[in-house]
């Protein structure tokens, strides 16, 4: 078992056939893409308890998922977690009572939310069964990779060397 | 005239929507009503003029907590319906992927749902803070029910493994051996939970329920079983719909069930416990007794014991199954299309839930029927309130609520999660 606090992961969250609940799963494909050095990148359909897994000894987390709270589709919201809770309009579309908000601070309470916690959430416009995303998604998709990339490139000396910095 | 109207609505999920309102007049319970606007009826819709193969795949998509109990009442109400018995492994995966979403399903009730009401927290993250070892046994608990699921189900939400006839693949021995560790230490986890939970303070109320479950000759049940109840019933699914009726009530767009002539019914763990308290493993019925309860358990409240006891037995089960596992030499049994019609009941972790689907010769479907376990248990869960709030008008209204939403998580309903948005309004006068 590795130590506490010593690896950084990404969690894409969402349902690949739901339209724009995929946003975060595509944003962590992009990821696995491009060279983001050593953070681990997984893919979740939103379940409190693997969730709460996948943060677990780690020392920085980005988190993306699909959001609706009323503004343009596509929007893009960052929302730094480490010490503020997940505000209730920007929660997680999810197919349970138990979505992502309750299960970040289940893991504050828990003592196991990262010191470094950040959600990116994409405003989504549709989550028609099968659907593709929409066209601004997909586009906000691609900027919120970059931003994350920037963030653990930022972090993470390994990966700076990797990118050349 | 006093009156007191405790009125919750906003029940809100993807999966429906519910409501409950009590009126209180002077002191006496003039009603109680609890509505659940049920999406199984779509789904029946939906699946006419499908291919008999995509029930297992399209029912799973009921509920993301039991998925499984769908495709298993799924997949036997089709093999009747084409004459085919699958039986062997093939029949013991079945078995042990629903001991999965037992696991997983009691874990997330017990920890995260009820056990708050008990220790008088609003809910699971306000416990985790001073209780934060319980919990993360609750949660490992569940994902070893999920991992479980996952094994055999090809992933935890929605498995797709799960086909008419048997599975697409069947797991090598090895890889069931491989997970015998961590169900043995889940098995570990589930018997502290009994022990945990039997501690709690449970308020002294009983009810005089007319309970139904599956029994079978020698397991306690899952995938088959005859229907029976503890006042005489004794039916085989096929006579389900003779036996008990949906009704349209004013008061809700779900339907009601019952029992044709009697009324209401009691489906779940306190009626399996209470119709198969023999059938239990003998760890299980061991920690029944270390618990203080008897064969028989008809305190509602008490069901937090009984499912604690239930996911000790679905550990325990598995153990069994798989230490006797032989991988099968097919995955599934073949199978001819014919027009026909099949019925069959499975327990869900939260009851006895009954498909029937007709068949056109081509295999397509031309008619289905599905009743969930949570339409079967609302009468008993409006007759519970109706019996209990009474005794409870002194309390503080926040008290009050709270005892209410309690009472209603006793049954581990489908729209339980959603139980915290809860909105009450207090009329008195």
């Amino acid at each position: 078992m590795r130590q506490p606090g010593t690896h950084c992961v990404v969690l894409g969250v969402g349902n690949p056939d739901r339209g724009d609940d995929a946003a975060g799963r595509r944003v962590a494909q992009l990821l696995r893409k491009q060279h983001c050095g050593e953070v681990e990148i997984y893919e979740l359909d939103g379940e409190p308890a693997t969730l709460l897994a996948r943060l677990e000894g780690a020392r920085a987390a980005w988190i993306i998922d699909a959001c609706r709270t009323g503004a343009a589709t596509g929007t893009v919201h960052r929302l730094d977690v480490s010490v503020t809770p997940l505000r209730h309009a920007c929660r997680g579309l999810s197919t349970h009572g138990m979505g992502l908000a309750e299960a970040l601070e289940l893991a504050r309470a828990l003592g196991q939310l990262p010191a470094r916690c950040v959600v990116y959430a994409v405003e989504a416009g549709r989550f028609d069964a099968g659907a593709a995303l929409s066209a601004t998604v997909a586009e906000s998709v691609a900027v919120v990779a970059a931003r994350i990339r920037a963030e653990v490139l930022g972090i993470t000396p390994h990966a700076e060397r990797a990118a050349g910095a | 005239m006093a009156r007191k109207t405790i009125k919750v609505d906003v029940l809100a999920r993807v999966e429906g929507e519910g409501a409950f309102k009590v009126i209180v007049r002077d002191g006496v319970v003039e009603s109680a009503q609890l509505n659940i606007f049920e999406p199984p009826r779509f789904f029946e819709a939906m699946l006419r003029g499908r291919d008999f193969a995509e029930a297992p795949d399209i029912t799973a998509r009921v509920c993301g907590i039991c998925p499984v109990a769908y495709q298993m009442s799924a997949v036997h109400a089709l093999e009747h319906a084409l004459g085919v018995r699958v039986e062997g492994s093939l029949r013991a995966l079945r078995r042990l992927l629903y001991c999965g979403e037992w696991i997983e399903s009691h874990a997330l009730h017990i920890y995260m749902l009820h056990a708050p009401d008990f220790l008088g927290y609003a809910g699971a993250i306000e416990m985790a803070r001073d209780h934060a070892d319980v919990v993360r046994r609750g949660l490992e608990l569940k994902k070893t029910g999920n991992a479980l699921m996952a094994l055999l189900g090809g992933r935890e939400i929605h498995p797709i493994n799960v086909r008419v006839g048997g599975f697409y693949r069947t797991p090598q021995r090895r890889e069931l051996l491989a997970f015998v560790d961590r169900l043995e230490r889940a098995r570990d986890a589930a018997l502290e939970t009994v022990r945990w939970v039997a501690q709690f303070d449970f308020p002294d109320q009983q009810r005089d329920y007319e309970l139904v479950a599956l029994r079978h000759d020698d397991e306690y049940p899952f995938n088959e079983g005859k229907i029976v109840s503890n006042r005489g019933l004794d039916i085989a699914a096929s006579d389900y719909e003779r036996q008990f009726e949906e009704i349209h009530l004013e008061h809700s767009t779900a339907l009601h069930a019952r029992i044709r002539g009697r009324g209401s019914y009691l489906v779940g763990p306190l009626a399996r416990y209470n119709l198969n308290f023999d059938r239990l493993s003998p760890l299980a019925q061991q920690a029944a007794r270390e618990a203080r309860l008897g064969s028989t358990c008809t305190n509602p409240y008490q069901s937090i014991i009984v499912r604690a006891i239930e996911a000790l037995y679905a550990c325990d089960e598995a153990l069994r199954i798989i230490s006797a596992y032989e991988q099968p030499e097919r995955a599934a049994e073949p199978l001819e299309r014919c027009a026909g019609v099949g019925c069959a009941a499975t327990e869900a972790p939260r009851g006895l839930l009954y498909h029937r689907y007709q068949l056109e010769a081509d295999g397509s479907i031309a008619a289905a029927r599905i009743v969930p376990p949570t339409s079967q248990n609302q009468a008993s869960i409006e007759e519970d309130l109706k019996s209990f709030v009474g005794s409870w008008l002194e309390l503080p209204e926040e008290r009050l609520q709270q005892r209410c939403e309690q009472t209603v998580r006793n049954y581990d309903p489908c729209i339980s999660c959603a139980a915290h948005f809860l909105r009450v309004e207090l009329d008195r006068r």
